[in-house]
């Protein structure tokens, strides 16, 4: 029963990622853009974690903290450039 | 089969509330309303796909493991700062001072306030404060 849920939400999440590349591509405002990535970031969390369920070894969330860390950095600092014209002040 | 029914339920809920997410950043159509929607995807979604590991780590491997905890806590404190940034983004390239809701002070919106305009109102309740001590 497990496999079978583990595949509908990887389907979910990857569906998901699809509608993201969508938005990132065809985006409307700049803000939007950066909204996509961001919700591209916590999708690509969620697959690595339901890929360390299918693959039964905890190594995976190393990548996964990782990626959530270059993810809010990247985040904070395109805004911010766009607010500022500056990341670092 | 409870702990596989409750893994199953997780992973469900995950699913659906990360598609939810993904498809209101498409389907809503106001910027500010699309901030909305990912959070869904990113409590919920992630939050969902996290526990679920955590329970079969836990029942089906038999090793604790405490990763999960970490980025769940992670992502729940980083996502009001990106959400926060973006409206900031949002409000300053689409919108202008004057379309906004008076503030029902005489400041105006803390985000459009001068450096020079905020030293100024602050030295000047600090002045009045000062004199109220002295008196």
């Amino acid at each position: 029963m497990i496999e079978y849920t583990l595949f509908f939400a990887f389907g979910c999440f990857g569906l998901g990622l699809l509608l993201n590349i969508f938005r990132v591509i065809s985006s409307p405002t700049v803000g939007d853009r950066i909204l996509a990535l961001d919700t591209m970031v916590v999708n690509m969390i969620a697959l690595l974690a339901l890929f360390g369920i299918l693959k039964g070894t905890t190594m995976y969330f190393e990548a996964s903290m990782i990626i959530a860390m270059t993810g809010f950095i990247s985040t904070v600092s395109y805004t911010r450039f766009l607010l500022r014209g500056d990341i670092i002040e | 089969m409870v702990v596989d029914i409750l893994i199953s339920a997780c992973l469900v809920i995950s699913g659906v509330f990360g598609l939810v997410g993904s498809f209101g950043l498409i389907k809503l159509p106001d910027p500010m309303m699309r901030l909305h929607a990912p959070t869904k995807a990113t409590t919920l979604g992630v939050g969902g796909a996290l526990v679920a590991s955590m329970l079969f780590f836990y029942f089906k491997v038999g090793q604790l493991s405490f990763h999960e905890f970490m980025i769940v806590l992670f992502l729940l404190l980083t996502a009001p700062i990106t959400g926060h940034f973006i409206a900031k983004t949002h409000l300053h390239l689409l919108h202008k001072p004057g379309d906004l809701p008076p503030t029902g002070t005489d400041r105006p919106w803390a985000s459009y306030e001068s450096d020079a305009e905020r030293a100024r109102i602050e030295a000047a309740a600090a002045a009045a404060e000062a004199e109220e001590v002295t008196r």
